[in-house]
Order: structure tokens, then C-alpha cells, then sequence
């Protein structure tokens, strides 16, 4: 197997309290310094609460905004330039909001001819050519070609921007909540299409969400983001059933199954930390029930460096 | 564009408004080909001749001008200036606008602040500095009168760019490799266009009406050219003695004016997207009851018993079947869940209850809903809200946008208490923190005086439910209370919800998408597709051995956590449009085991003990299973 | 609290700097120079550089600028040829009148626009929500010149109610009854055209808080309807609406410029125009400067009032 992506040292910190003039009074910390790699052909799920940083990380992977520090590389090939143009040939992006993501003035004919234009430079009959084969491969009919995104239930536009972005012909497409905007009945619809794009086209995917079912059931690694840093990874099918990080086993037992009794995980009322003004040692120990005293020395570091991996100084096993 | 000409000509008003600027516009263009007396040569002999006298249809000015010819010469004046001061305006307004809102940041701070100086003067200031620089006269005042108008649109515009700047479909032509100029070209600039013609449309009647006023102030056109302003400017000192010198210019300029804001307004509406879909329409204090049959009698006992509901959404001529024909009840102690996708109708049915669906377009045609033996459909207003909060309370999804933004949540929970309860308020505040801390708010007494945006999503969700339990209410409907919410936050105020059910006896209905949740929280349960409810029965029997082949393979389509990686059984297709229902089964067309009888007949809902099923062909036999 | 409204203060600097930059900018545009238009063309050369020298016109640009501004800091805004009388002197005066014509006009049209605003959307299609929705397009579409002299016209010259013009009487007058009279054609004129903007968009912020989902909440505690419009729905419109005052206010003393003509108030307006026909730059220059710095000062006071209102906004 083949590294097709790598990020090494990758974060991401916004100013808060912008000044027209001087610094500005704070920084969020989106992302923290992160390393993870993905193989050839692999799914890697991306799973973590709202303010997790994971939209962030999916943002910066594909040039939409540049990283505050680190690295991201392509088939070893560094992308240190931040024009989405350069990005676009190699990694692309499918968004959250299908309608949004489509512009409502722009026949979907459009909306597919402009990567085909811009990053290919492909002429008209090539386009045309091009455009069938990828309409045909995510089984929409050429007769949508001409219509307005309006007229497109949910199911149907998100497969209209998984189109576009196979345009692109990129290898590695970062799914962001692809499906949680869709309702259940064709949520599984397109998790089927992009399982059969992906073995049919050799894609790597980033697929991020908040929903632990469907993230295990596509992936083949999961990495599970908590206050911006990774506190696991490892593999699909053990980092649920057998959790070493705490925080992995809450959001695990918090998950509505069915047949499971219905018991707060948690006793304690407990909210997310304070971005601004961030905790000392792991992010997590005030939520924590194994937290002891050197959980608050320093944040933990991810070991180790292969295989299931955690941030803990005391995981569970 | 056709549609738009549509929406136009239906708005009775802006016909009226467009015919008559049309008129006017087509009169001041063949001003120069009527057989006009000269509107320039004065006769002093001849002066304030009256209305309708001879040779002189308007009469005559003081210096014995024949007041036709000047007013559809000083029409033409006024309407090519007004126009084009607003084309101007509206040109480098939009632009600076679209280059602020675009690129953001640095260039955005500099050009706002720009801006927000012009704006810092009361308009005309800015317009007489500039006429008084340049010199009074006609091209100086539209230049005066642009010049105060780009800050607007340029504030206007830059608003909206900026919002479509975020939107997704931007990052997505980036990322098809799209250049800052061609994305503002393409992707911004025809999102923006109708922006633009909706503030032209509503400013350019104003802009007439201020190049009007400075030539009135003797700052515009300068004699012997005269334009509607002017003319009202020079008749001014005649006011008492020829009133009518005044009039005429006077009345043009309210005709033009009134005529380009009727019209400015049809256009908004049938621009704005929202106007367009009636979505700025109030809703009433209860939903209309219009009910055709007679009350039917409830189908069975309990708390709150809803017997063959139907709630319609009438839009135009379209009939919105949301809910149709429901029958559900639930009993004290028990939770039921409602279970479907959206458009499904569990919502409606959910807010039908209390008469909380938006009216209009909803409409309750029929049906009964009984709280204990008090029907509610077509209840009195005062009943209703008697009822409201006190007996049958609500919690919903989005706990930001269903708390008010602007009152601390204490007082809000002393208003759901004061409504109902003539107590002090310092007595509601005392049982408000107590409602508090019975949710499980830390530091209630503190958090009852924050504000909702200060609280996190999980700690307002507790909000609404103190609220919804203030009055010890008998029935409290969830309307997919935890949705909105993180999976460790849902599973707080799920075990949260079941505490207080069960100290409490309270009877809830819960409304969800989600069978993890109805599965770990619901003694029953219904499932609803295309309006109707398609199976009913015990949480555990309906999950174990689902009888309806809908709600077997949404259960299968479904992942759940633990059962790794797999293919999920999509179900093809979508759910059918609840305006155009065929006869029979709704999910006929998506179902595999389909036959003709599916689709020939209404399918009644059958009974069989504890469960109940809408299908020919179930996939377990319930009479079968009742009798074991 | 007064934290905010010092911070808001502090950054009112700036944009009054600029206004000063901005009127002298454009006033520095005027075409010739302006001791031959104070002096006229058949002063002496001599007499028009020695006249140059003391308006301090011999210096380039930005001296000028800051001699300006400076004297301005003192209080010394020149003097007008015309009235051979202190600028600011003369500013003071106008600006008073036109402080009770304007004050008058904008306390009407917010207190009427805000009501007929929530009326009309809280009986939304209903007979008086159409009879103000043509009452504000009317108002909206009438010169507000216009108005006012057929006010005189019908109200003084025909019924003879009120007085044509003027802020007291010639003789006799001066007292506030007197005010009261002559101040009541020449607001309501003026309040007109404003009031139509606030109803309109009071209605239409009404409009957009009636379908939010916490009026429903209200709704579904059991809250009255009267009680749902005028607290929590208005509560939260005044969040829209209160900008919008501020801006109006802008309007009502651009407006007044208009109406102080028509009505013969002897207001800043009818001053800057007269100093604009005889070309009395420095008296334009003050008069703009100093009604716009109240006008600055006037948007903080809207500022702090919605600061209050809202908790969301972070003193």
C-alpha cells in the first residue's frame, strides 16, 4: 500500500478580536497540530462533535484556506501553495449542503463544465464526452443537464456535486458530512453510490461526519477528533467495540442503539472547554472519568506511531 | 423571466403603477413631437392664465408660459435625470459594493470605512457641499444627488455579496479552479443582479424626488429650462394668488413617483424569493379550522387522543395533504414516538395538537383532538391558549431559534409560569431556578439571569424543557427536541427526559427520525410516510418483527453502531409529493412486493391487538401474532 | 456601559476627521478663487492677494487643511462675509431652529411609523393594514415641498388655522404656544415621508420576527396575542427597526432643508442654501461640518440604545 496523503504538523489557528491596527486580542486554536496518513484506496472516517476542528482540517486539505503551520503532501509531492486551482486537480471536495454547494443561477451543464474548462482545458466535445461518462457512473440522466438546481431533491444534487467533483479526476475526494443534510432513505442511496465509485475508480476518501454508525460503516480507518487534536485512530471496526480513548467510549455509549437501555453516560452536566481560553494538559480530563494528576501536566501525545493509535496517558483496554 | 411578468401583472397595484409610469415615460419621449407651444417663450401679457383656458389647457406661468408645454418638457427633464442618477449610483455603488463584500478583509475594512463617512452626513449636506463646489445647475445636482447614493447601495450590496461570498457553491468553483474574476462574473455577479434591480426599483422614485428638490431649491436646472422641481420652486411665490401654477408641477411629480414605487414594489415582490413563496406572511394566533365532516368520535381512550386528523397546507391552488386522516393517542405515563423523514407530516401532526401550525398556508380540514374530554379542533382561541403551556406543553428542535434572543431565560420561564399562575414575580423567579436546577443546570441561580445566546446548545435544550414543565403540564410533545444536538449532549437529555416521565407520570410524544432514539425511549410507536401512519405498535415488537415493508427497510437502511462495515439496503427512489397523491399505497411505488390491489383503493389502517398496519401484504402476520 | 459609549466615542474620531477632510476636499474643488468671488471681479489685485493671505489661501493644501481644522478645535469656524458675522455664531442659532423643527418631525415619525408598522403586520391582508400600506405609499411618494405648501395652502390661506410661515409670530408672539403654532404644519410635512419609511419597515421587520420559531414558543406557552405582537414580537423588530431610526433621522434633517424653505423657518438648511447662492464658502463649510458632528454624535446615541437592547451586542 501506498501513502496517497500525508499531513505532517498540519494546525490551524484563527485570530479572534481582529484590530484594524495591532494584534489581535486571542487565537483558536481549529486545529491543532495534527500528523495522520492515508493509504492508497482507503477510507478514512473522520468522527467528532460540532467545534471539533474537523470541518477546518477538511477545508485546509483542499486549499480553501491555508494552514497556520505544517505540511500536506500529494503522492510525496508537498502542496505548499495554496491556490484551490492546484489542489483541484488532485483533491477535491464534496460539500455538506448539496443545494448550496451548486450556484441556483447555473445549469447543471454549467456547473459540470467548469472544472472540465478550468483544470483541464478540455474543448467541447471532449467536455460533452466527459460529462455522459460521469453522469453515467453516478446514474443521473443526461436529461438533467439543462435544469436549475432548484428543481433537485436532496439525494439528487449531492450526486450532482459528487459529479463535480469527479470531474476534476482527482484521486482522494474529502467528503464533508456528505450525507447528514439527506434523509435517511437516500442517505444510503449515496453512501452505496460513493462504495461503488470507489472501487470502480481507485479514490481515497477523508470522510468526515458527526454520525458514528454511518462513518463505521464506510470506513476503513477512523480517527476521532476531540477540541482539534486526534485523540484516536485506528481501525473501523475495533475503535467502537473496544474504545482505548475515554473520550471514544463516551461518544460510542451516547450513540441511540437499539435495545440499549437508555443511561447517560455521563453523570456530570459537562460542556465543551473554553476555546479562547483553552485547558492546560489533555482537553478532555475535566470530562473525564480516569483523569489523575499528570493528565494536566501536558497534552498527551498520539502513540503509537502505527497501528491503533491514542492520546491518553491512561487508555483503556 | 416569464414567470416574473407573471408575478408582476397578478399584483394588481403594480400593473396600475407600471401603466401609468408607462404613460408618462412614452408621453415625456414624444414630448419633442406634439404640437406644444414653445415651453421657453414668456409673454408676460398673457400671465397666470387659468386652467382650461383658451389655447392654454394647464393655463399659464407668471411669465405667461403655457404650463402644458413646460410640464411634459419639465417631465422629460426630471425622468432623465432621476433615471439617470439611479443608473449611476446604482453602477458604482454595486461595484465598490461587490469588490468590498468579495475580497474581504483589508479591502473590505478600507472601502466600508470609506463608506460609512459618506454616510456619516445627513445626505443632503454631502449633495449641497457638492453643488455648492461645482456650481448650481442641472448636471451638477445629478451628480450631487449619485454621489449620496453610491454609499447606500454599496452598503446594500456588499451585504449580500458577502453572504454569497460564504456560500458553498463559491468554495466549489474554486476548487473547479476558477479565477476571483471569473468567480465575481459568474458565480456572484448573477446572484447579485436582482439585488441590484430590487434597490434601483425602490430608490430611483426617491432619486426623482431629490434632483426634484435641489432644482427646487434653485440648485438644479436654472431658468428658463425648467424641470418639475424647478417649475414648483419658481411657482412657489404664487402659491396663494395661482395656486394652480403649483399644483400641475406638483401632482406630475406624485403620479411619476407613486407610479415607480408601485411598480418598485411589484418588482421586489416577485423578485424576492421569499415574497414569491409567501413565505412573509404572519402567521395567525391559531391554525384555521376548516373542518367539512362532522367530529368524529375519538378512537380510543387516553390523555390526548387524535382522531383521523387532517392538516392541509393551501398554497395557491395547491392542496398540501400533510397530514391525512391520523389517528393517534397517548396515555398518562407513556411516551410515543412519531417516527418518519421529513415531509412525512410528523411535525404538522405534532403542532396541530395546540393549533401551532402556521396559518397560512395550514389549514385544519378535519378531525377530532381531545384533550381528556375537551375537543381542541375549532376550540375558542381563549380555550386554546388556556390550554397551552398549562396542560399540553411543548419542547422543539433548534433551542436557539426557539428561545427569544433578547430576554434572559429566567424571565422567560417566569412569563410560561405568570401566564397560566397569578403569582408574584419574585415567587416565578423562585420556581423558575427550581425548574432549573430539576433539569440539572448547574449554578441555576446564576444562569437564570444569562441570556440564551450565552448558554451552550445542550444547556438551552434543558431551558426548553423547564419551560415545557413549569405548569406541570399533563402532555409534552418533543418535536425532535435532541436533532440539533451533539450525540453525548442527545444522550444527556434523553436520560434527562425518561427521569422526568417517570417521576412525573407525564404522557409524551416524540417526535423523531431517529429509531436509536425511539428505540431506547418509547413505550410505542408510530411510523408515518407520505401523511399517514403506515404501522402503529409496541417499540419492541414493530423494531423486532416490523410489519410494513416501509418501515422494515428503513430500518435496514439505517446503520447502527457495532455492526461494522457494510452495504447499506437503499431503498430506490423518493417519498411522493404530498400534493399529488395517487389512490392507494403511497409507498407502492418504491415497494417491491407491489401488486395492482396496492394502488386501486385507500388501504385501511388494520388492527390486530396492540399493533396496527396500512399494507395488502405485510411482512409479519399480526393476527397471527396477536393471537399467539 | 460607560465603558461602551467612551470606546464609541474614542472611534467617532476618526470618521469626524473625515469629515472634515471630505468637506474640505470637495470645497477645495470650487473652480476660481474665492477671495474674487467674496471680493468680486472688479476688486484690485492687491486687494484680492492681501485677502488670499488673510483666509490663508497663499499656502498649499494640507497647511490649509490643518489651519482649519485647528482654528476649528478652538471654536473659531471663520467668518462669513456675507453676515459679517461669526460662523459658528450664526450656526448656533439656525441649528436651534432647525433642532425643534427636525426633534419634532423625528419623535413623530418614530412613534407613528412603529405603531402603524406592527398594526399593519399584526392585521397582515386585513382593511387597515391595506389602508396604511397606501397611506405610507402616498407618503412615501410626495414631496415633502409639495406637501407642505398645499398645507399652507388648504390650512392657513383657506381655513386659516395656522400660520403660513415663520417660527414666531412677528408681533406679539415668542411664546410656546406660539412655537407650537407656527411648528405644526411645517413637522407634520416634514414627518411625513419618514414616518412612511419606518411603517414600511417596521412592517416588514414585524413580518420576518412574527414567523420566527420563538414567537411560536411564546405562542405555545399560552401567551396572549397582544402580548406576543407588542413584547416579544416588537422586542425583537426593534433590533431592525432602531437602525433604521438612526438613518431616518439623517433624512428628517435632510428633509428639513426643504421645508425650512417652503415654511420660512429660519433654519441651518435655509442658511446653507442663501450661503451656497452668495457663495459664502467658510458658512457652508462650518454650517456642514458642525451639523454633521451632531449628526455622528446623534448615530452613537442610536448605537447605545441598541446596545442596550440587545445583550447579543458586547459592550
Amino acid at each position: 500500500m501506498t501513502e496517497v496523503l500525508k499531513l505532517q504538523n498540519l494546525s490551524k489557528a484563527f485570530p479572534v478580536g481582529k484590530r484594524l491596527f495591532g494584534a489581535p486580542k486571542g487565537t483558536v486554536h481549529a486545529v491543532q497540530p495534527l500528523d495522520l496518513s492515508v493509504q492508497q484506496g482507503e477510507t478514512l472516517g473522520i468522527v467528532g462533535e460540532s467545534g471539533c476542528g474537523k470541518s477546518t482540517l477538511a477545508r485546509m486539505l483542499v486549499g480553501l484556506i491555508p494552514p497556520t503551520t505544517g505540511s500536506i503532501e500529494i503522492d510525496g509531492k508537498p502542496l505548499d501553495n495554496a491556490d484551490p486551482a492546484v489542489f483541484g486537480r488532485r483533491i477535491q471536495y464534496v460539500f455538506q449542503d448539496p443545494i448550496s454547494s451548486l450556484n441556483p443561477r447555473k445549469t447543471i451543464r454549467q456547473v459540470m463544465e467548469a472544472p472540465l474548462k478550468r483544470l483541464h482545458g478540455m474543448d467541447k466535445a471532449q467536455r460533452d464526452r466527459r460529462i455522459s461518462e460521469i453522469f453515467d457512473s453516478v446514474n443521473l440522466r443526461e436529461e438533467f443537464m439543462e435544469r436549475y438546481p432548484h428543481e433537485f431533491s436532496g439525494g439528487q444534487a449531492q450526486r450532482i456535486g459528487i459529479a463535480r467533483a469527479l470531474a476534476a479526476e482527482a484521486k482522494i475526494l474529502i467528503l464533508d458530512e456528505p450525507v447528514s443534510a439527506l434523509d435517511v432513505s437516500v442517505q444510503a442511496q449515496v453512501l452505496n453510490l460513493l462504495a461503488d465509485l470507489k472501487a470502480k475508480l481507485g479514490l481515497t476518501y477523508l470522510f468526515i461526519s458527526h454520525d458514528l454508525a454511518v462513518v463505521e460503516a464506510v470506513s476503513d480507518r477512523v480517527a476521532v477528533l476531540y477540541f482539534g487534536s486526534v485523540v484516536e485512530v485506528g481501525k473501523a471496526e475495533d475503535i467502537f467495540r473496544a474504545p482505548r480513548h475515554p473520550y471514544t467510549r463516551l461518544l460510542a455509549e451516547s450513540a441511540p442503539v437499539v435495545g440499549r437501555p437508555l443511561a447517560a453516560p455521563e453523570g456530570r452536566e459537562t460542556e465543551l472547554p473554553d476555546p479562547l481560553n483553552p485547558p492546560q494538559g489533555c482537553a478532555f480530563r475535566a470530562r473525564c472519568p480516569f483523569a489523575q494528576g499528570d493528565c494536566a501536566a501536558a497534552p498527551p501525545p498520539l502513540a503509537p506511531p502505527e497501528g491503533h493509535r491514542v492520546a491518553c496517558y491512561h487508555p483503556l483496554n | 423571466m416569464k414567470k416574473f411578468f407573471q408575478l408582476l401583472l397578478r399584483n394588481r397595484l403594480a400593473a396600475a403603477g407600471g401603466v401609468a409610469i408607462c404613460f408618462v415615460v412614452i408621453l415625456a419621449l414624444i414630448t419633442p413631437l406634439l404640437p406644444l407651444q414653445a415651453p421657453n417663450v414668456t409673454n408676460t401679457a398673457n400671465r397666470f392664465q387659468p386652467v382650461f383656458a383658451e389655447g392654454h389647457l394647464l393655463g399659464t406661468d407668471h411669465l405667461g408660459r403655457d404650463m402644458l408645454s413646460r410640464l411634459l418638457w419639465g417631465t422629460r427633464l426630471s425622468l432623465a435625470v432621476g433615471f439617470s442618477a439611479a443608473i449611476f449610483a446604482a453602477f458604482f455603488g454595486a461595484a465598490i459594493g461587490i469588490v468590498a463584500g468579495y475580497f474581504g478583509g483589508r479591502t473590505d475594512n478600507v472601502i466600508m470605512r470609506g463608506v460609512d463617512m459618506l454616510m456619516a452626513f445627513p445626505y443632503i449636506l454631502l449633495a449641497l457641499a457638492i453643488v455648492a463646489a461645482l456650481g448650481p445647475g442641472l448636471v451638477n445636482a445629478l451628480i450631487a444627488v449619485a454621489a449620496v447614493n453610491v454609499p447606500f447601495f454599496a452598503r446594500n450590496i456588499r451585504g449580500v455579496t458577502v453572504g454569497i461570498a460564504h456560500k458553498e457553491f463559491v468554495d466549489a468553483a474554486r476548487l473547479a479552479g476558477l479565477s476571483d474574476t471569473r468567480i465575481i462574473l459568474t458565480e456572484i455577479l448573477p446572484n447579485v443582479v436582482p439585488v441590484i434591480v430590487i434597490a434601483m426599483s425602490t430608490t430611483i422614485g426617491w432619486m426623482i424626488l431629490e434632483t426634484a428638490g435641489l432644482s427646487f431649491l434653485g440648485l438644479g436646472s436654472q431658468p428658463p429650462q425648467a424641470d418639475l422641481g424647478s417649475m414648483l420652486g419658481e411657482a412657489r411665490s404664487a402659491l396663494i394668488t395661482n395656486p394652480h401654477t403649483s399644483v400641475v408641477p406638483g401632482v406630475m411629480i406624485l403620479i411619476i413617483v407613486m407610479g415607480i414605487n408601485l411598480l418598485g414594489d411589484g418588482v421586489r415582490d416577485a423578485l424576492d424569493p421569499r415574497l414569491r413563496s409567501g413565505a412573509l406572511t404572519r402567521p395567525m394566533a391559531a391554525t384555521v379550522v376548516q373542518r367539512k365532516g362532522a367530529v368524529p368520535a375519538p378512537h380510543a381512550g387516553g390523555v390526548l387522543t387524535m382522531t383521523d386528523l387532517e392538516t392541509q397546507f393551501h398554497v395557491g391552488p395547491r392542496i398540501y395533504k400533510a397530514v391525512n386522516k391520523v389517528s393517534l393517542n397517548v396515555a398518562p405515563g407513556e411516551c410515543l414516538g412519531v417516527i418518519g423523514e421529513s415531509g412525512s407530516g410528523k411535525s404538522v401532526t405534532a403542532l396541530s395538537v395546540m393549533g401551532l401550525v402556521a396559518s397560512p398556508p395550514g389549514v385544519i380540514v378535519g378531525g377530532s383532538i381531545r384533550y381528556k374530554d375537551e375537543e381542541l379542533i375549532g376550540a375558542r382561541y381563549t380555550t386554546l391558549r388556556r390550554f397551552r403551556g398549562d396542560r399540553v406543553a411543548y419542547i422543539f428542535q433548534d433551542p436557539l431559534a426557539t428561545l427569544h434572543p433578547l430576554y434572559k431565560v429566567g424571565d422567560q420561564l417566569v412569563e410560561a409560569i405568570r401566564v397560566h399562575h397569578p403569582v408574584s414575580r419574585a415567587e416565578a423567579w423562585k420556581r423558575a431556578v427550581e425548574l432549573l436546577k430539576q433539569v440539572r443546570i448547574p449554578n441555576a441561580e446564576n444562569r437564570a439571569s444569562t441570556y440564551p445566546h450565552e448558554m451552550s446548545g445542550g444547556m438551552r435544550q434543558r431551558v426548553g424543557i423547564a419551560m415545557a414543565l413549569a405548569n406541570d403540564p399533563d402532555v409534552i410533545i418533543a418535536d425532535e427536541p435532541t436533532t440539533a444536538l451533539d450525540v453525548t449532549v442527545q444522550a444527556q437529555i434523553l436520560s434527562l427526559l425518561d427521569d422526568l416521565r417517570r417521576e412525573r407520570g407525564l404522557a409524551i410524544v416524540f417526535i423523531t427520525h431517529d429509531f436509536g432514539v425511539v428505540g431506547q425511549l418509547c413505550d410505542r410507536v408510530a411510523v408515518m410516510y407520505a401523511g399517514r401512519i403506515v404501522e402503529e405498535g409496541p417499540t419492541d415488537a414493530v423494531l423486532a418483527a416490523p410489519a410494513h415493508p416501509y418501515t422494515r427497510r428503513l430500518i435496514a437502511c439505517v446503520p447502527e453502531l457495532g455492526e461494522g462495515r457494510r452495504r447499506l439496503e437503499a431503498i430506490p427512489g423518493l417519498p411522493p409529493a404530498v400534493d399529488r397523491l395517487e389512490p392507494g399505497c403511497a409507498f407502492a411505488a418504491r415497494c417491491t412486493k407491489k401488486e395492482a390491489a396496492c394502488v386501486t383503493r385507500e388501504i385501511e389502517l388494520a388492527r390486530a391487538g396492540p399493533r396496527a398496519v396500512r399494507c395488502l401484504y405485510p411482512e409479519t402476520d399480526l393476527s397471527r401474532e396477536a393471537a399467539e | 456601559m460607560t465603558g461602551y459609549i467612551l470606546k464609541r466615542l474614542v472611534s467617532a474620531i476618526p470618521v469626524l476627521l473625515g469629515i472634515t477632510v471630505i468637506v474640505f476636499l470637495i470645497m477645495a474643488m470650487i473652480p476660481g478663487d474665492p477671495a474674487t468671488a467674496i471680493l468680486g471681479s472688479y476688486a484690485t489685485p492687491e486687494n484680492v492677494e492681501k485677502l488670499n493671505r488673510d483666509l490663508g489661501l497663499d499656502q498649499p493644501l494640507v497647511a490649509r487643511y490643518f489651519i482649519w481644522l485647528g482654528n476649528m478645535l478652538t471654536g473659531d469656524f471663520g467668518r462669513s462675509f456675507a453676515l459679517n458675522r461669526p460662523v459658528i455664531d450664526e450656526v448656533l442659532d439656525r441649528f436651534s431652529a432647525t433642532l425643534v423643527l427636525a426633534g419634532t418631525a423625528f419623535i413623530l415619525c418614530a412613534v407613528f411609523g412603529i405603531i402603524a408598522g406592527v398594526v399593519s403586520a399584526a392585521r397582515q391582508y386585513g382593511f387597515a393594514d391595506k389602508a396604511i400600506t397606501f397611506a405610507v405609499l402616498l407618503g412615501i411618494s410626495v414631496p415633502s415641498f409639495f406637501l407642505g405648501m398645499m398645507m399652507i395652502l388648504i390650512f392657513a390661506v383657506k381655513l386659516r388655522w395656522l400660520p403660513v410661515s415663520g417660527m414666531f409670530a412677528i408681533y406679539g408672539g415668542g411664546d410656546l404656544p406660539d412655537l407650537l403654532n407656527h411648528l405644526i404644519m411645517p413637522a407634520l410635512a416634514l414627518a411625513v415621508v419618514a414616518t412612511g419609511v419606518v411603517a414600511r419597515l417596521s412592517r416588514s421587520a414585524m413580518l420576518e420576527v412574527l414567523r420566527q420559531d420563538f414567537i411560536r414558543t411564546a405562542r405555545a406557552k399560552g401567551v396572549g396575542e397582544r402580548d406576543v405582537v407588542w413584547r416579544h414580537a416588537l422586542k425583537a423588530a426593534m433590533v431592525s427597526i432602531i437602525p433604521v431610526l438612526g438613518i431616518q433621522a439623517g433624512f428628517v434633517l435632510s428633509g428639513a432643508v426643504y421645508i425650512e424653505m417652503v415654511f420660512q423657518w429660519p433654519g441651518v438648511g435655509r442658511m446653507l442654501v442663501d450661503a451656497i447662492l452668495k457663495r459664502d464658502i467658510l458658512l457652508v463649510q462650518g454650517g456642514v461640518v458642525f451639523v454633521a458632528a451632531c449628526y455622528v454624535l446623534f448615530n452613537i446615541a442610536v448605537d447605545v440604545a441598541q446596545s442596550l437592547l440587545d445583550p447579543r451586542i458586547k459592550t
